[in-house]
């Protein structure tokens, strides 16, 4: 077990490398610091004096890859790539490149919070209403519910996030004034805010996840020891819910756990149409101001909570399964 | 007149030719050609194909482009800088029929009020007459109901005469296989047709209905409304059915170069290039998508910003950029697939057949072009179909995030973003958001049908979750 997380570790750093890289290429090759410059300062007239001030503030006055008029070492570490990787790495995440540069650490620490409260009883109700509405399907097979239930699914993922998003605010908030429209407030006050944003989301997952488990389950139905538990004299409600359902756990938490980067990063769509100071909206804010010192960050903090969440759900194998083994 | 070749349009011929180039191979192949017989057999799927057909030709007239040529006085052709397609000469009339602001659908009258000052002299306020929709009545108030309900049933039975003229067509080309148009025209109606033809006359008789009135009430009103800068909101929707063609189709077919060319090569060598090949989409899927895609787009805007020079009108830059989206949608989506092929071809290599091909002395270039890629293309076929759906809804929400396409091209994601604030407006703006709604599913829920048939006929395990309650009668269940 130590030995494979050991390894898991290893691997995963090698692709938090990876990531940096690619990013780093992406971000500092494609168009050089010069043109980051004169796209944060704006304008038409731009000195070269002020992209050179600019470029200073952020520490961006470096060779990007190898610094040849240095000796030693210093070849490497005097360079973009080397800071920026070697603070990414320890998590120092330094400030935004906008004007007025905000501490990005600070910023995560304090959204993280705000994200997790809309993200984490979303993922805990996401899984228990997807499990519970197909293990119904499953229960009524080769009946009309289970057909009508099934063309619903269907019905349900051709819609896409957004039109569930205007039309739950639109019917809720400003029809029947439930609840507020948008924002959010900190403690207890945040239910009402975020009672919405939930039910809506659940809503717009249900269709895809209800139908992937459905077809799971299925698949377990036509296994011996169903037969075998059925011959025993069981109810079929006992059969499901005993044995078919904590047989189908391993794929239901392979499919539920590549969600969970999400449930740290926030809801792009949910929480900037939500008014959620979360993650998800602060990508947006970074997106649209273009604020790439922001974007590397979150990308890279991306791939690190996709590895962890690799890591666990390989751990939840053995937690939901004694056959497996971790090697 | 000079025709115009846009990048996304040779895209999307090319697309189609290789389309009829796979549909000769089927008709070459027994088992590839009973497959899809059965993907045509299930009615959910045929009229589902019916409804894509309906959409793509849209897309496909929407495809040809050119230029006018300009009368210039001293003799030499001058072409006109906008550059327009078929469809937008179709919708010529429509796309002038411009308004000041929001009109609702059908509407003679403004949105907004405005100040005006009559015959009379006397100042008032109130709602003015459309420019264009429903300007050949006298008397709105009065002749209103009673016009559109004439031109709306004059296009309904004109839809109906195409629908009838469509089924005694299809009887009469069933005829000799039936004995007689008018056993055809029974077995029809029962349905006891090889293909279900019932279900697709229905659907396309569906079609011929809706489409009958729009098209009768489309010269005089704004069937749809129009928008906040006046524009018809059903023109808008037209147009956005071929940047969803051209996002999901696309998208999808720039994956599988690189996925199907790792994947088999992964799988077929193993060992260090395996660990390579895993290695790069590993790190690539670890990032979550939304975030790869905005930072490439973000780094093309800014060099697209840098360069300005390089475009000859605002067509052709924004749909450079669209190709450009696709791109990156293919180059940052190609793991899942890559990984599906290569479990597939790990399998297949170990296989009794390739194990004679190599025995044979047959080459690792020529194994793999030959006898392992085709034996995974049921998976790429399975997965293009599924992801067309997908990119789709995927183009709304990069759109809402700003990553999307360019803000001059219409797409369902800017139609919807606009509409966002319509919904919120007193009193409520929603045809803008209906059009693009019932578009937009209409789009998406066929494909999804359509993909669900493609894989229940090529995906055996898939099968088996299908709910079976109204089973075809007097088909056998293949």
């Amino acid at each position: 077990m130590l030995r494979f997380l050991l390894r898991r570790l290893g691997y995963g750093l090698a692709i938090l490398v990876g990531v940096n890289l690619f990013t780093f290429f992406l971000f500092f090759s494609v168009n050089t610091p010069d043109d980051m410059a004169r796209l944060n300062i704006g304008g038409k007239r731009i000195t070269q004096a002020q992209i050179e001030t600019w470029k200073q503030e952020r520490g961006y006055d470096k060779p990007l890859y190898y610094d040849a008029s240095r000796q030693g070492a210093e070849r490497i570490t005097h360079t973009i790539l080397w800071e920026r990787s070697v603070s990414l790495f320890a998590l120092d995440f330094g400030k935004s490149d906008a004007r007025q540069a905000i501490n990005i650490g600070h910023e995560i620490q304090v959204r993280m919070g705000v994200s997790l409260a809309l993200a984490l009883p979303l993922f805990v109700l996401q899984v228990i209403v997807s499990i519970a509405f197909s293990l119904l399907l499953v229960f009524f097979r080769h009946t009309r519910i289970d057909f009508w239930g099934v063309v619903l699914c269907v019905l349900m993922l051709s819609i896409s996030s957004l039109f569930y998003i205007i039309v739950g605010q639109f019917l809720f908030a400003r029809l029947l004034k439930l609840v507020p429209m948008n924002g959010f407030a900190p403690g207890l006050d945040a239910v009402r805010f975020l009672v919405l944003p939930i039910l809506l989301s659940l809503l717009s997952r249900l269709g895809g996840e209800a139908r992937l488990y459905r077809a799971m389950f299925l698949e377990e139905m036509g296994k011996d020891y169903v037969r075998t538990a059925r011959a025993k004299g069981l109810s079929e409600g006992r059969v499901l819910g005993r044995h078919v359902l904590r047989n189908a756990l391993i794929p239901i938490i392979t499919s539920a756990g590549s969600y969970l980067p999400y449930v740290f990063l926030g809801s792009l769509v949910f929480e900037s149409f939500f008014g959620i100071p979360g993650l998800g909206a602060f990508v947006i804010e970074a997106i649209s101001g273009q604020d790439f010192a922001i974007v590397r960050t979150m990308v890279f903090l991306g791939a690190l909570l996709y590895i962890a969440s690799n890591v666990l759900i390989d751990v939840a194998y053995t937690w939901v399964d004694p056959r497996v083994r971790l090697q | 007149m000079k025709f115009v070749l846009l990048w996304t349009d040779l895209a999307l011929w090319l697309m189609v030719a290789a389309g009829v180039a796979y549909a000769l191979r089927v008709r070459g192949q027994a088992t590839l050609r009973s497959t899809w017989r059965r993907v045509l057999r299930d009615p959910v799927a045929a009229c589902a194909g019916v409804v894509m057909a309906l959409f793509l030709l849209v897309t496909l007239v929407d495809s040809l482009h050119l230029r006018r040529a300009l009368e210039t006085t001293n003799g030499t052709t001058v072409y006109d800088t906008r550059t327009l397609s078929v469809l937008d000469v179709l919708l010529e009339r429509q796309t002038a029929m411009r308004e000041i602001s929001y009109s609702v659908p059908l509407g003679t009258q403004g949105f907004n009020k405005e100040s005006f000052v009559d015959a009379r002299g006397q100042a008032g306020r109130d709602y003015p007459r459309l420019k264009f929709g429903g300007a050949h009545l006298a008397d709105p108030a009065t002749q209103w109901a009673g016009d559109v309900a004439r031109r709306g049933l004059a296009g309904l039975a004109g839809g109906a005469v195409a629908a009838a003229l469509l089924i005694v067509l299809t009887a009469a080309v069933l005829a000799r296989h039936h004995g007689g148009w008018r056993r055809a025209l029974a077995d029809l109606a029962a349905d006891r047709t090889f293909y279900p033809l019932r279900a697709v006359l229905v659907t396309l008789a569906i079609a011929l209905l809706l489409a009958g009135p729009v098209i009768a009430l489309m010269p005089y009103y704004h069937v749809f409304g129009t928008d906040r800068t006046g524009n018809d909101v059903l023109v808008q929707a037209l147009k956005s059915v071929r940047t969803a063609f051209v996002i999901g189709a696309l998208s999808t077919l720039a994956t599988l170069p690189l996925a199907l060319l790792l994947g088999v090569l992964a799988g077929y060598f193993k060992g260090w290039v395996d660990e390579a090949i895993q290695y790069v989409y590993t790190t690539l899927s670890s990032v979550p998508n939304v975030l790869l895609i905005a930072a490439c787009v973000l780094m093309v805007q800014v060099f697209f910003d840098k360069n300005p020079e390089l475009f000859e009108t605002a067509v052709e830059r924004s749909d450079v950029k669209m190709l450009v989206l696709c791109l990156i949608l293919g180059l940052t989506g190609w793991a899942g697939l890559c990984r599906l092929v290569r479990a597939e071809t790990l399998k297949l290599r170990e296989l009794d057949y390739v194990q004679a091909a190599t025995a044979f002395g047959v080459g690792d270039l020529a194994l793999m072009a030959r006898h392992i890629a085709p034996n995974v293309m049921h998976l790429v076929l399975i997965t293009v179909v599924l992801s067309f759906s997908e990119l789709i809804l995927y183009e709304a929400v990069l759109t809402y995030v700003g990553v999307g396409v360019d803000p001059t091209t219409s797409s369902f994601g800017s139609m919807i973003n606009l509409a966002r604030a319509e919904m919120s407006r007193d009193p409520v703006v929603w045809w803008s958001f209906a059009a693009a709604f019932g578009f937009m599913v209409g789009l998406v829920l066929a494909a999804n049908l359509f993909a669900d048939g493609v894989r229940d006929a090529f995906d055996p395990k898939a099968r088996s979750a299908r709910p079976r309650v109204f089973v075809r009668r007097g088909a056998p269940d293949a």
